[in-house]
């Protein structure tokens, strides 16, 4: 690979023409799914991909995996364009979706692997020594021979990223790859993915993720994605350090009907307000401009005889950058998404 | 583990291809035991039925190994609806398409594959349900030439399965509907491909527009050759029947890799033959 990027886009974009609906002629029949997309991805980098459902995460790796032409721009994947070789990066490539269900449940997990392995031109012998190994390093060893129909989804997901390690692949794409696994076991896959990264410089992986911790521990650098646009990209350390010269405070509070976030937002250093009612009490998460805002936050909630039950200042974590660039946590965005007003 | 993984390209991969795609289809077979009862016993039923009848009506007894052999041809029909022409839709509802997309591999060669380990699970159904009803009926056979039978047996397939890889991208481009199309064409082809009757009985062009289906004159030919009388009742000579076998396979092999291709270009085109959301 010869390419000084391993992954780089310019301007791509994609636009899905919607089926019509009759019933709804009045919708709008494209989907802006990505919009001006420019990344580069440098060898040997894990680059994480963050966004909420629905933020054109999964529609990027599809371009990228070359199942999808963009509509706009160019991609170009180990120095070759994934549109129009497709043949000469497919042999480079791999990728694993979260809650896949691929394979043939009447397989064993062997089996299937084994499959796979012979759509990439593996022999055998290798196939099964490599299948081997990873199967002991996911803890997968004693199902090697079960039928995957037999599997939980938490170690048919396991399967799943066995698939996409095994070839070998320079650049490998993991969307979601922790979805349906329980803690201790994505917290296994991830230090598999950073031992993977580390062993060879040439490796590639990109990763999409809607869960913060997963960007912040795992990622050298992260695209924040919303609405088909990449909206900050920088190393978690550096996009949250734009937020340390403001001071992030939780409070939880006494359960008070009328409670708005609005009433602070009017107030002057106020950068962000997210109000949360909780089980007999309210969470209030300030972002202001400095410390000294806190005392006018103290002071209305005073006023309006709000007890506080506890207070503290905290670190900028990736989802306080979300909700800066946004102005809307991961969350609610996926929920004003989900309800048709997204793009 | 090394990136540097030694991997077959060009025609090795595309064999390896084929014999990995096979494989779940051959193995799937012996563990999931329920083909005895669906694909043996329940044929064996509807050919006893039609031996009953043309036992009743005094039919030639030749008519009887007609009936064993179209019960037996059943198995290739449903296992080309089912399991062929359906298959790259089921395919793309698990994932499984976006990944054979994906891979550095070719579709025409997965496609084969999947025929392959079909006609081999299948055969075995076949030959089931021949062994059987041949015992059980005592069925009289007279191989005439054996290298014309292994022949048609062959074109027949190769045409068959080329037929069910050509409508495999047909039925995905038509997504849902394609079940209902397995459901409707079922039926219909027992009748005209002429499974359990020999279709000289059709008018000339009925049985010509049936011969579209090419195990209408694969079983046509085949019951020529292996049934003292057969020649008589059958619809044209066997090296006629040969010759539009032949053509067959290669119509409908080079109309399955066109439409594969065309099928793969609209998917990555359009993006929703990869995927069920949109």
């Amino acid at each position: 690979m010869s390419a000084e990027y391993s992954i780089e886009t310019e301007g791509l974009g994609r636009t899905y023409r919607l089926r019509e609906n009759k019933k709804k002629k009045d919708q709008p029949r494209e989907l802006v799914a990505l919009t001006g997309v420019n990344l580069q991805v440098q060898r040997g980098e894990l680059f994480g991909l963050l966004g909420p459902n629905g933020a054109g995460k999964t529609t990027l790796i599809k371009i990228l995996t070359t199942l999808l032409g963009p509509s706009t721009g160019w991609a170009k994947v180990a120095g070759y364009d994934v549109h129009r070789e497709t043949v000469k990066v497919r042999p480079l490539i791999n990728m694993v979706s979260g809650g896949e269900s691929s394979g043939y449940g009447l397989l064993t997990v062997r089996e299937n692997l084994w499959m796979f392995s012979q759509f990439y031109g593996m022999q055998s012998v290798e196939a099964y020594k490599y299948i081997d190994q990873l199967l002991a390093e996911f803890g997968l060893a004693d199902r090697a021979n079960t039928k995957s129909s037999d599997l939980s989804t938490g170690l048919r997901q396991k399967m799943n990223i066995i698939r996409g390690f095994m070839t070998g692949p320079e650049v490998l794409f993991l969307d979601e790859p922790t979805l349906g696994l329980d803690v201790g076991a994505s917290r296994d896959v991830r230090s598999f993915v950073r031992r993977w990264i580390n062993e060879n410089p040439r490796r590639t992986l990109l990763l999409t993720t809607h869960t913060m911790v997963e960007a912040d521990e795992l990622c050298d650098r992260v695209a924040i994605i919303n609405r088909g646009r990449v909206l900050a990209c920088d190393t978690p350390a550096a996009l949250k350090h734009e937020l340390q010269q403001e001071a992030i405070f939780n409070l939880d509070v006494s359960a008070q009907n009328g409670l708005e976030a609005a009433a602070f937002e009017a107030l002057p250093g106020v950068r962000k307000v997210q109000l949360t009612p909780l089980d007999g009490h309210s969470q209030l998460q300030f972002i202001l401009a400095e410390e000294s805002v806190l005392s006018a936050v103290v002071n209305t909630l005073t006023q309006r005889d709000v007890t506080i039950l506890n207070l503290t200042k905290r670190e900028p974590t990736l989802e306080d950058v979300f909700v800066t660039l946004v102005g809307r946590s991961m969350a609610e965005e996926e929920k004003v998404g989900s309800n048709g007003n997204g793009h | 583990m090394e990136t540097a993984i030694r991997k077959n390209t060009g025609w090795r991969l595309f064999i390896q291809t084929i014999l990995g795609r096979a494989y779940p289809r051959v193995v799937g077979m012996a563990r999931e035991k329920s083909w005895l009862f669906f694909e043996i016993f329940l044929p064996m039923l509807s050919v006893s039925a039609y031996v009953f009848v043309y036992r009743a009506i005094g039919a030639p007894k030749e008519y009887i190994g007609f009936v064993v052999m179209g019960g037996a041809m059943t198995a290739f029909w449903m296992n080309i609806l089912w399991s062929m022409s359906s298959q790259l839709y089921w395919e793309k509802e698990t994932g499984n398409l976006a990944l054979y997309i994906m891979a550095p591999t070719q579709l025409m060669a997965i496609l084969l594959g999947m025929a392959l380990g079909g006609l081999v699970a299948t055969a075995q159904r076949a030959l089931a349900i021949i062994l059987l009803g041949s015992l059980a009926f005592k069925v009289e056979y007279a191989l005439g030439s054996f290298w014309q039978l292994l022949l048609v047996f062959f074109l027949a397939m190769a045409a068959l399965y080329g037929m069910g890889m050509m409508t495999s991208s047909l039925f995905l481009l038509l997504s849902r509907e394609a079940w209902h199309l397995a459901n409707l064409a079922q039926e219909p082809i027992y009748l005209a491909s002429g499974f359990y009757f020999p279709i000289k009985s059709f008018n000339f062009w009925v049985a010509a527009a049936a011969s579209i289906i090419p195990l209408t004159l694969g079983l046509d030919a085949m019951r020529q050759l292996v049934f003292p009388s057969g020649a008589l009742l059958g619809f044209l000579s066997v090296k006629v029947e040969i010759a539009i076998l032949f053509g067959l396979m290669v119509v409908f092999i080079s109309s399955a890799r066109l439409l594969l291709g065309k099928m793969e270009r609209l998917a990555i085109r359009e993006g929703r033959l990869t995927e069920s959301r949109r």
